[in-house]
């Protein structure tokens, strides 16, 4: 057998040649007879009544097909865009959940609310038509900030959501957390901010729609996801279609990072907009709309207390956090920065008592929602930046005091104080591994060096887990989710021996076209070349939740797994009938069916001719076909962790940082394909250092103007802003997944904010700096230095 | 008004508006979908094209400024003549997992092939720094740095051979 490519392999990627050859299919790239083009109209304002439209003018300018708005909408009685994750506060009471209509009726609640959609002929034609759309507006005063949100007297988005709060939900014993802080030796407190981001995936939001008035069926081509997700909320909640009349497509994906994991109402205006005007409709996004559309990330505001012992060791935890929602609640909106949120407030900490409380706010900003990560960088970033603080205060060593206080690996199973339970993990482990590999030992030298040039340099350490691989059905359930959690294979291996597999999962740069097939070709023994992993297309593949949360190898590629454990299944039962033997003396491995003890085998592929031509076959116990399928809900999360350790030198004339080292010991579990998952670790650490030192989106407070509203006022990272990383890992296994992988995708967005912000402190501390908040932009970092408490000539 | 330029080595002659981009004209009016279009401030780099063997975000042009000149995209990159194989550039991409999501990739690549024209031996420092007008959003850079370097040494070993 040629070619098998299994675990622990690193072949080329199968997604690579169209990639490199300009033969992608994104979205924007499809055209279809007789397409139109779509334009949104969006809302100049933070907050403002909406008064009434004047289609008139647009609709007499050239090539308009039609203008639609939220008075069409409401005339269609069509429905508004649901939440798929409804939480409930500390009084037992359901969050406040107002409609966020597709496009706006009454009120608009953020710059970039979309208004109404103008249909032409060309792209071109349609922007001129909805510049003269005459909308008008009574504006009213914005608010974009939460404290402002919850301060008395502030703008209220909605006349029943008082003070702004969505929800005032908890998590934790408060009582045990209060006996324990006053029972402590010394208290670490901290207030921080945890920066909005914009994902920025390179492919802007696109999308088509067309309907076959014959077949009375919708296709809709979006830049998502999870196709299958955005089919059922659309059809069944927003549209009042027949689901089976709607076929979704993602086709290539230009990354996503979270962003293209919601439903948004660009995919369903353009999809009920295609009926209305008969015609193949298509919109492309700019990154500038995508700016005031793509959903948001983080922004908290929290204050966090961590009590200790007279030794250092933690008692207990004490979390106070503030977190912007946005105008609306989208897809996963509210369940980010609770759910996804507090239950690792934990970290990799024997900590005993944790309380958190969580306040959600509505502002007058794009709606906050799950990005790379979601919650488990802000918990991350909390905890590890308290620690540091409470080391700093109490003279203990930064590692030491880590060290003193990790989860030993033979403690795990470890059940934290806030939900979830630990199945394995080594965090010392990882944390003697980054010391090595970052050569901690010889940081003074180099430190000495910096200051020889009239540097700063610093040092920062972020220990981490993450829940990841969303999440058993059950337990989501409980926590508010309002869908299943599983995942879904059908391995389908073809007369001839090759394998289709259709997957719920989708692929939007994670290389799952290779991956996915390794696991095919370690099961079956087939040669890599003969596997094609099909997803994104809900006509083809039976269902699936799609890719977020690092859930498509832990949940996805256990479907998998369990479905090609089907197929040999049956392959077994053929062969003991071929090889006139019985089923239970049938082995199977590297794709061939042995008679056991004996010489007498079958292929795999003359396996699969028997059953399409089931001419000697057991059809009396058999049915024909070699199709499996499975659905997989997981029994829980699974925990990646790990250590990164982040180097920095700081300019004190210009304030500005330099990365100049980063090193990471991550336990992903079982590494499938090492290239890919390397790669995973880089890009994700590079948007969180694109967080801790240049990424920040920043509204007006008084008009609600996004400031940072495109490439050029929103600064990312580049080639020359990175060192070279140092990228290793150190594997426990998952207790509970067929192939003990943990998720891998998120691991370096949430380890590495916390460890670049403990860098810089570190590298001013001597200034009598103990917190800076991100990212820490050269202006950021050059008033701290013009404003220290202690002389720069105190170095 | 019509134009006429040479594209991925072939003749071409075609209708234009004044006003309309070399994008749009690539990718609606000639179907060459490869350039992709990531912003509309010319930051990203998706679209960098070659113009007479400089690298150029095809943004910033104009259709009718095509007229007469030698117009390379990602989709006319080829390895050695009469062979399918990829060009030593798209080869070391591959190699080296310098791309995820490829939504970056056309244009990393027309900048790599550029920045290696006559430099067989490229330091890091050289690359990041002649990367700095593509944005990539899924690699970290790190990969592409090392594909650069070797796709730059492939280049040239390839052009001696």
């Amino acid at each position: 057998m040629s070619n098998v490519i299994g675990i622990g392999a690193s072949p080329k990627r199968k997604e690579d040649q169209r990639f490199l050859t300009g033969r992608g299919n994104y979205v924007s790239d499809i055209k279809r007879p007789g397409m139109t083009a779509g334009v949104f109209v969006r809302s100049p304002h933070g907050h403002a009544v909406l008064r009434g439209i004047d289609k008139t003018a647009a609709l007499a300018a050239p090539g308009v097909v039609a203008v639609l708005t939220g008075e069409d909408v409401a005339t269609d009685g069509l429905g508004s865009l649901p939440c798929g994750w409804g939480i409930s506060g500390k009084d037992g009471q359901p969050m406040k959940e107002p409609p966020f209509p597709m496009l706006a009726q009454g009120k608009v609640r953020f710059v970039g609310d979309m208004v109404a959609f103008v249909i032409a002929e060309t792209p071109e034609q349609a922007s001129v038509a909805a510049e003269l759309l005459e909308v008008d507006y009574e504006p009213l005063p914005s608010v974009t900030g939460v404290l402002d949100a919850v301060a008395p007297g502030a703008p209220q988005l909605f006349d029943d959501v008082p003070s702004n709060i969505c929800c005032d939900w908890e998590l934790g014993n408060k009582a045990a957390v209060e006996t324990a802080f006053r029972k402590a030796a010394h208290v670490a407190k901290l207030s921080l901010v945890n920066n909005r981001l914009i994902g920025n995936p390179m492919e802007p939001r696109a999308a088509i729609a067309e309907y076959e008035p014959g077949t009375g069926r919708y296709t809709l081509w979006t830049t998502s996801q999870f196709p299958h997700v955005v089919r059922f909320l659309m059809s069944a909640l927003v549209l009042k279609i027949p689901e089976h009349k709607v076929r979704v497509v993602a086709p290539d994906v230009g990354g996503g990072f979270g962003v293209k994991q919601f439903h948004y109402g660009e995919e369903a205006v353009i999809t009920w907009a295609a009926k209305r005007v008969m015609r193949p409709i298509k919109w492309v996004a700019s990154r500038s709309e995508g700016y005031l559309s793509d959903r948001h990330g983080r922004d908290h505001v929290t204050e966090a207390e961590l009590a200790l012992d007279e030794t250092g060791k933690f008692l207990a935890l004490r979390v106070n956090t503030l977190a912007n929602i946005g105008g609306y609640l989208s897809t996963f909106g509210p369940n980010i920065p609770t759910n996804l949120y507090a239950p690792l407030l934990g970290g990799v900490y024997t900590t005993p008592a944790i309380y958190c409380n969580v306040k959600v706010v509505f502002t007058n900003t794009v709606p906050v929602d799950a990005y790379r990560g979601a919650g488990r960088p802000e918990a991350t970033f909390v905890v590890e930046r308290l620690v540091d603080v409470a080391a700093a205060e109490m003279g203990i060593d930064r590692v030491a005091i880590r060290r003193r206080n990790m989860i030993p690996k033979e403690a795990y199973p470890y059940q934290t104080p806030v939900l979830v339970e630990y199945d394995s993990g080594d965090p010392v482990g990882c944390l003697d591994g980054a010391l090595i590999a970052g050569d901690v030992e010889n940081f003074g030298e180099r430190k000495a060096a910096s200051a020889r040039k009239g540097k700063f340099r610093g040092l920062g350490f972020s220990t981490y887990v993450e829940a990841c691989g969303l999440a058993p059905s059950r337990f989501a359930g409980r926590l508010g989710a309002r869908g299943g959690l599983y995942e879904s294979a059908t391995v389908r291996v073809h007369p001839a021996g090759q394998v289709t597999v259709l997957i719920g999962t989708h692929s939007h740069g994670q290389g799952h076209e290779t991956t996915f097939a390794q696991i095919v070709c370690e099961k079956l023994g087939v040669p890599f070349e003969n596997v094609d992993i099909v997803f994104g297309d809900t006509d083809r593949v039976q269902f699936g939740m799609g890719t977020y949360g690092s859930r498509s190898l832990v949940v996805g590629g256990a479907a998998l797994s369990k479905a090609a454990d089907k197929v040999i299944l049956k392959g077994k039962k053929i062969a003991a009938h071929l090889l006139e033997a019985g089923e239970q003396d049938i082995q199977f491995e590297a794709g061939k069916f042995s008679v056991a003890g004996t010489d007498r085998n079958k292929t795999i592929e003359e396996i699969a001719v028997a059953a399409y031509v089931p001419h000697n076959y057991p059809l009396e116990v058999l049915e024909p076909g070699l199709e499996e399928q499975a659905y997989y809900d997981p029994i829980n999360f699974t925990y990646p962790g790990g250590c990164h350790i982040a180097e920095v030198e700081v300019d004190p004339e210009t304030g500005t940082v330099t990365l100049v080292g980063y090193t990471a010991v991550d336990d992903v579990g079982t590494v499938i394909n090492p290239m890919i998952v390397e790669g995973q670790l880089h890009g994700g650490i590079v948007q969180g250092v694109g967080q801790a030192l240049y990424e920040n989106a920043v509204y007006d407070e008084t008009s609600g103007q996004l400031l940072s509203g495109s490439l050029m006022d929103y600064c990312l990272p580049r080639a020359d802003h990175m060192p070279t990383m140092s990228i290793s890992t150190h594997a426990t296994l998952c207790t509970h997944t067929p192939m003990g992988v943990k998720g891998c995708g998120e691991v370096g967005t949430i380890g590495s904010p916390a460890a670049v912000i403990n860098a810089v402190v570190d590298a001013l501390a001597h200034l009598g700096v103990t917190h800076v908040d991100m990212p820490a932009t050269s202006n950021r970092i050059w008033r701290l230095i013009q404003n220290a408490s202690v002389p720069i000539a105190a170095e | 008004m019509q134009i006429s330029f040479t594209l991925n080595g072939k003749p071409t002659t075609v209708d234009v508006e004044p006003f309309m981009l070399a994008t749009e004209l690539l990718r609606e009016h000639l179907g060459l979908t490869g350039t992709h279009i990531g912003c509309d401030t010319s930051q990203c780099g998706a679209c960098v094209v070659h113009v007479d063997g400089a690298s150029v975000k095809s943004c910033t042009l104009l259709a009718p400024m095509l007229d007469g000149i030698s117009l390379l995209t990602v989709e006319g990159l080829q390895g050695p003549k009469g062979s399918n194989l990829l060009h030593p550039m798209q080869e070391a991409f591959r190699e080296h997992h310098g791309l995820q999501c490829g939504f970056c990739t056309p244009g990393m690549l027309m900048t790599a092939v550029a920045l290696a024209a006559g430099k067989p031996s490229l330091s890091e420092t050289e690359v990041r720094h002649g990367l700095e007008g593509n944005i990539c959003r899924c690699t970290g850079y790190q990969n592409i740095v090392n594909a650069v370097i070797a796709g730059a040494a492939a280049m040239h070993v390839a052009a001696e051979t």
